[in-house]
């Protein structure tokens, strides 16, 4: 072993203390202090940010983060795109070993330190607890890891969570700079304590009292909250005991055979508190020495190993008096939902929130609105909307969260798998059926009657040509009023055929058609069920699909053995009871996956009848007016502020409304630059070429023909539909997991996401390549 | 010209490779590949100018070479007009140089002007080549190993160096 090179990238806790906090860091530094001072820290090394720094460079990960992270300016990604880079730059950490000699030289250094014993590894950045700052919980750290190859890993994996999507953010919130940030990682050998727990030298709601809670087993339950502690308030001028408060003590945190397990607590423990007076006192008095050594009062991490009681950490309580800054890292780490979390999450949302949602959107499909008068209508648009607000709510605050699902367990599948593409557990995941690919498969049936059949095909041709020229009543943009109130909405099935001498059997198949398509359409238009020229657009859609061979669905195609294949390489991960609890996290990584893309179709057909309410009052100010009211068209129209106008003008015939005003002023003509190539993020592989379809308003996407690339802003499940016919999806908005990427995922589409300013750079008609392995959209040839 | 230039250009020797190169550069090939050698493996990117029929196209490329300096490797995804511009030509130029964009570059800057064709990389040196190219490139792994990446190298006839803002000399490999 070189004894030299060790001392490069290991030194002994011993030898860490104030002027090392550059190299080891703070937490490093500050119990090298304490132990000098007499104090009882448990034995170990740091392994020094040179360590990390060189691995860095020779690896050549220092220039692969910095590419990944300058895709976009940081300030405009998403906290889904952070998730993504975060999972992917954690995926290079433990994808990249240690260069030539490095890794036998640091596995030699730890294994003369530590054999096979036990150890924590902990994370221990340079101004991690700094006055300003407080990352604690937003690094990561690892207990109960045994031997040097183990500590090798997860040293790898400490070092990612530098990177980890609340570290980012919070460096992103704080001011500091991202690409300059290190670490060096503590390790320790682990106590296996009786009791564990936290205290405030000073209490931060009251300067006279300092605080102990303490937790049976390790205090990672009581620092991530899964356990909850039982609690003292002392004076701080004479250690009395102020108050007391007992907790439920039902589980606790203990060391498992590898890393730790939640476990219930034996029944002894639970009617006994984790401490007795002289023990709290033992610990208060530790909290005040390490505030007289450091100089200011300590927020300390403790644990009792029998009767020796150990300092784990100790960082200054300053941090905690940031409040409102304290406040955002509370929230970013909010944003890791727990597996107990998220299940509770589950159950809300399948057994209460979605069935409630279905069932109100029924409801108000039943409601017979054109036959409300028009006070009543307004009444009826009003509460319409309170109940959209109310599921967009519940949509915001149950639905979205339970989205981590699906991260939470490709976090795990990663850290087990370790497979080369870090989003091979999409893969597993889509293996469950989504709502829009039954909707897609159903109108892909359609269509296929439709290729057998050159008769339905020009009935469909005349029917779009019948409505182009007599156009619904809805459909009017703002062509005025002049001749509305003569054509009826689109329920005139059948109406030009009547006048054909057709054969009955004929006859039958067009009305088996229609019926088909208005099924489809209530079944699974989510928010376009109820827009006018829907229909139009489908048959139009059906239309371009029948054009061509049957597009393979690959949810079918993708062959069960391939999941299956997946499933096992995920579960043998696992052993006995873990495996179970892989099992289950499988099956909710599962349901975040499907929910994710239902939900929203569900939510989409509550818009789509508050629409229908909106559609129906746009109607009655049509008739009601005598061809000088000039609407704006349907996109615009159905805004807040509009409706607010819409309403008072049903409620009050005598009211003038003023549309006008309210219209968004047109922006002045700028010259732009072109594009020529765009960066976004990979988020289907494959290349395509094609001409751009850009969506700018909802319609747009009935115009779609096949091998066009949809260049939006957001695809919502409600518009997938379209994607079986699109060679490549542009996305502005970013994110792996986003519906965009998930759908062309399924259909094998390339698909680059998080493209800023797509729809406004792309126009119509450019002729674009779009590489789905790297993230790149080319302009080749420009709409003239 | 050259010689009011340098007298107004305050001279502090400085480290780097343009001014040993400088000083110490003989009249022997062997050696004056040894600098280049040197030179190319501080310089990460390169000017590649390709042509698109009537006029050069120039654009900035992360480039490795060979230890005889034979061939310049480089990388660019296919959608690129200098990828299509190769396509129809493949007689390319490079320049690579260390200059700062200060005064001083015309004492102490060095640009070595490669002259070459584009040659596709056969599958026997494939391997050998990546090697190559992401040793100097390590965070490029990711980018080289996309399928709509071309891995390309240029065969080089003859390198042009120039010194001291006017001082040129050619090599031929």
């Amino acid at each position: 072993m070189g004894g030299q090179t060790t001392r490069r990238w290991l030194i002994p806790i011993e030898e860490t203390w104030g002027n090392t906090g550059k190299a080891c860091g703070g937490k490093a530094s500050v119990l090298g202090a304490l132990q000098r001072k007499g104090l009882t820290v448990p034995a170990g090394v740091c392994i020094c940010t040179a360590t990390y720094e060189t691995y860095l460079d020779r690896t050549g990960l220092r220039g692969r983060i910095l590419l990944e992270l300058s895709r976009k300016p940081f300030e405009e990604m998403r906290w889904e795109e952070l998730w993504d880079i975060s999972e992917k730059i954690k995926h290079m950490f433990i994808r990249t070993p240690f260069p030539g000699e490095m890794e036998k030289e640091l596995e030699e250094g730890l294994a003369s330190y530590f054999g096979g014993k036990a150890v924590a590894v902990r994370s221990s950045a340079p101004g991690e607890d700094s006055a300003k700052t407080s990352f604690a919980g937003v690094h990561a750290s690892y207990v109960n890891i045994h031997g040097a190859r183990a500590i090798l890993r997860h040293l790898r994996l400490v070092w990612a969570s530098l990177w980890s999507d609340a570290a980012l953010l919070y460096r992103k919130e704080m001011g500091l700079d991202i690409l300059s940030s290190t670490m060096a990682v503590l390790v320790q050998e682990m106590i296996e304590g009786r009791v564990s727990g936290v205290a405030f030298g000073k209490n931060p709601d009251n300067e006279s009292e300092a605080i102990i809670e303490a937790v049976y087993g390790l205090n990672r339950g009581l620092v991530d909250g899964t356990v909850e502690p039982d609690r003292w308030i002392l004076s701080r001028q004479t250690g009395g005991i102020k108050t007391y408060t007992p907790a439920k003590r039902e589980k606790a945190i203990f060391a498992g055979k590898e890393g730790t397990e939640l476990k219930a607590l034996p029944e002894v423990f639970q009617k006994n508190p984790p401490l007795t007076h002289a023990e709290v006192l033992e610990i208060f008095k530790l909290a005040r020495r390490t505030e007289k050594l450091l100089g200011s009062p300590q927020d300390i991490e403790w644990t009792f190993r029998g009767s020796a009681l150990y300092i784990l950490q100790a960082r200054s309580i300053t941090t905690f008096l940031q409040e409102d800054r304290d406040e955002k890292r509370r929230w970013h780490l909010s944003l890791r939902r727990s597996f107990e979390n998220l299940k509770g999450l589950r159950r809300a949302i399948e057994e209460k929130y979605v069935p409630a949602m279905q069932a109100e959107a029924r409801e108000l499909e039943r409601e017979k609105i054109e036959r409300l008068l028009d006070s009543a209508l307004a009444g009826e648009i009003e509460r319409r909307a309170e109940i959209y607000r109310k599921w967009y709510d519940i949509y915001w605050e149950e639905f979205i969260p339970f989205a981590h699902g699906a991260r939470l367990f490709g976090k795990v599948y990663n850290e087990t798998v370790n497979p080369e593409d870090p989003y091979e557990f999409a893969d597993l995941l889509s293996g469950t059926e989504m709502l829009s690919l039954e909707r897609n498969r159903k109108l892909e049936e359609i269509s296929e009657k439709l290729r057998k059949s050159t008769e339905l095909i020009k009935v469909i041709k005349e029917r779009i040509q019948a409505e182009e020229i007599f156009p619904e009543k809805e459909n009017v943009d703002d062509t005025g009023i002049g001749h509305e109130g003569k054509t009826e909405p689109a329920d005139t099935k059948g109406i030009e055929l009547e006048e054909k001498p057709e054969i009955k059997s004929e006859q039958k198949a067009v009305n088996e058609l229609e019926e088909e398509i208005d099924l489809f359409i209530s079944r699974y238009g989510g928010s376009y069920s109820e827009s006018p020229g829907t229909k139009k657009g489908i048959y139009r859609l059906l239309l371009e699909i029948a054009l061509y061979p049957p597009i393979p669905v690959s949810a079918e195609s993708k062959s069960n053995n391939r999941i299956q294949h997946l499933k096992e390489k995920f579960l043998t991960g696992f052993e006995g009871k873990n495996k179970q609890c892989a099992a289950e996290l499988l099956d909710l990584g599962r349901a975040s996956y499907r929910l994710r893309d239902d939900d929203n179709i569900h939510l989409g057909k509550i818009e789509a009848e508050l629409k229908r309410a909106f559609f129906e009052g746009r109607k009655r100010i049509i008739e009601r007016g005598s061809g000088e009211v000039r609407l704006p068209e349907d996109q615009v129209f159905y805004t807040r502020e509009f409706a607010a106008e819409l309403i008072k003008t049903l409620r009050d015939p005598s009211y003038n409304p003023e549309w006008k005003k309210l219209l968004p002023k047109p922006k002045p003509l700028r010259e732009k630059v072109k594009p020529r190539q765009l960066l976004g993020n990979p988020s289907g592989r494959g290349v395509a070429e094609g001409v751009a379809r850009v969506i700018l308003k909802e319609t747009d996407i009935f115009d779609l023909k096949a091998g066009e690339i949809l260049v939006c802003d957001a695809i919502d499940p409600n518009m997938t539909f379209i994607v079986p016919l699109c060679s490549a999806i542009v996305e502005r908005r970013g994110g792996m997991l986003i519906h965009g990427a998930i759908i062309a995922r399924e259909y094998r589409i390339p698909c680059v996401t998080g493209v800023p300013d797509a729809t406004e750079l792309i126009k119509n008609g450019d002729y674009l390549a779009v590489d789905g392995y790297l993230g790149i959209i080319t302009v080749l040839k420009r709409r003239e | 010209m050259k010689d009011e230039i340098a007298s107004v250009i305050p001279h502090e020797p400085e480290e780097g490779v343009g001014e040993t190169f400088v000083e110490k550069i003989g009249l022997e090939k062997e050696e004056c590949l040894g600098r280049l050698r040197k030179f190319f493996e501080s310089q990460p990117l390169a000017v590649l100018a390709t042509q698109n029929g009537t006029a050069p196209y120039l654009s900035l490329v992360a480039f490795a070479s060979n230890e005889r300096l034979t061939y310049i490797l480089f990388s660019t995804t296919r959608a690129t007009r200098k990828y299509s511009n190769l396509m129809a030509n493949p007689e390319v130029s490079l320049l690579i140089d260390n200059r700062k964009n200060k005064i001083e570059d015309f004492r102490d800057a060095m640009a070595v002007t490669a002259l070459g064709r584009v040659e596709p990389v056969e599958d026997f040196e494939l391997s050998i080549m990546k090697k190559i190219y992401l040793m100097k490139h390590p965070y490029l792994e990711d980018f080289l190993h996309s399928p709509t990446t071309a891995f390309l190298k240029i065969r080089i006839e003859k390198y042009i160096v120039v010194t001291r803002f006017q001082h040129v000399v050619e090599v031929s490999v």
